[in-house]
């Protein structure tokens, strides 16, 4: 391929930032996610040990099934000896626990938190909400399948599931770690325009960068 | 609260109703609704607002817009019921009353279509953020068509009759008790 051809396609690989006002769309980042390919075997075995080990989980009360993460802290459940905490904030996490049902407008809000979270990251769906709709099947407000808009390693099904079977999904999230299965970060980036199509069907305010980290 | 209740029939005509004994309601005129709400607000004690809401009679071609008030002194709610025109859905903004109202009115504006002109940010969303359909709560909103059409289903959502489906599961061997003959039978 001679440059010319290439620096077309590298065009068309930058995201347009239609959202944003003309003057702020230089200020943004116009970059797609990247795929991540995995290091040497044994090296990489190493580091999914310790990432499985050390979960750090988004305190981001999605819908109801936020009311299961304060049981999980306090010490009837103590989840610490796990070696699962929470963090405030979006950047300094690693798994991101969806809770119940997703409205549209909490949806804009996962998906930026989603994106801004720094890799390696994985996503719990907690709740029957996240897998099918639930009971809110037929509601105008809230989405169906949280699969089609960010990336999910883990269901966990129930309305509401108790914290033990939060405790049982954080456990089946650190086998799949350890097994190097959890690849959510790389699908959203190799999918990343279908997962965009879906996410903008439904927030249809879209006042915000492509992609947001 | 007969008392009060009284005094208002003196000004203006209204049909009353007696729920319990800390609830009564009445149904007032659209044009006097901003001098009863005055009236009860200034001279007899109904400080508070605690909700304003609506309700949809599209086969009666109507809103129901009830104000719900509260004394502090006597510890009594009073609902007050209008009734406005759906075809135009306008009322009276009464943020002038109580301040907090525009945020009731906002909501209504954006969940009914009922729109309140002068009341401050009142075009602005409120939970629903750009959309483009009727408001979703009137009853000629069919909001299980709009979730097919707009969100992903995922297949094999399969319903059961719980009676049959008990009967079936649980029920099986189950033979009906003997009736039993009574006199009047």
């Amino acid at each position: 391929m001679d440059k010319k051809n290439i620096k077309k396609i590298e065009k068309e690989m930058k995201l347009a930032n239609e959202g944003l006002p003309e003057k702020e769309r230089s200020l943004f980042s116009d970059v797609r996610p990247t795929s991540v390919t995995p290091l040497n075997k044994y090296l990489e075995k190493f580091l999914n040990w310790a990432r499985a080990e050390s979960l750090w989980f988004l305190g981001f009360g999605t819908g109801c099934g936020a009311i299961e993460l304060r049981p999980l802290m306090t010490s009837r459940y103590d989840v610490f000896r796990y070696g699962i905490a929470p963090r405030p904030t979006p950047r300094q996490s690693s798994v991101f626990i969806i809770g119940g049902y997703a409205s549209m407008k909490t949806v804009k809000r996962i998906v930026r938190s989603y994106e801004q979270m720094q890799g390696p990251k994985f996503v719990i769906a907690l709740g029957s909400c996240t897998i099918n709709g639930g009971m809110y099947y037929d509601s105008y407000n809230t989405i169906n399948r949280i699969d089609h808009y960010i990336p999910v390693d883990v269901y966990i099904a129930g309305c509401m599931p108790r914290p033990e079977s939060l405790i049982a999904g954080f456990n089946k999230l650190k086998e799949k770690i350890k097994a190097g299965e959890c690849d959510g970060m790389n699908k959203y980036a190799e999918n990343f325009d279908w997962y965009k199509k879906n996410q903008k069907r439904v927030i249809k305010d879209w006042n915000m960068p492509d992609f947001n980290w | 609260m007969k008392k009060i209740i009284n005094r208002i029939k003196e000004k203006i005509e209204i049909v009353s109703l007696k729920q319990r004994d800390d609830l009564y309601f009445i149904n007032v005129k659209e044009e006097h609704i901003i001098f009863l709400l005055s009236y009860l607000k200034e001279q007899e004690g109904f400080t508070h607002l605690a909700f304003l809401q609506a309700v949809d009679y599209d086969k009666y071609n109507m809103f129901q817009l009830t104000y719900m008030l509260y004394n502090y002194d006597i510890k009594v709610n009073f609902g007050i019921k209008v009734i406005i025109d759906r075809e135009k859905s306008e009322m009276t903004s009464i943020h002038k009353l109580w301040a907090h109202a525009w945020q009731y009115q906002r909501e209504l504006h954006e969940l009914f279509g009922i729109n309140f002109p002068g009341s401050p940010r009142v075009d602005e969303s409120f939970v629903l953020e750009g959309w483009e359909e009727i408001p979703p709560m009137r009853r000629d909103f069919d909001t299980k068509e709009y979730s097919e059409k707009t969100f992903y289903q995922r297949p094999g959502r399969s319903t059961n009759d719980p009676k049959e489906y008990m009967k079936e599961k649980l029920y099986k061997n189950f033979v009906e008790p003997p009736k039993i003959r009574r006199e009047d039978d």
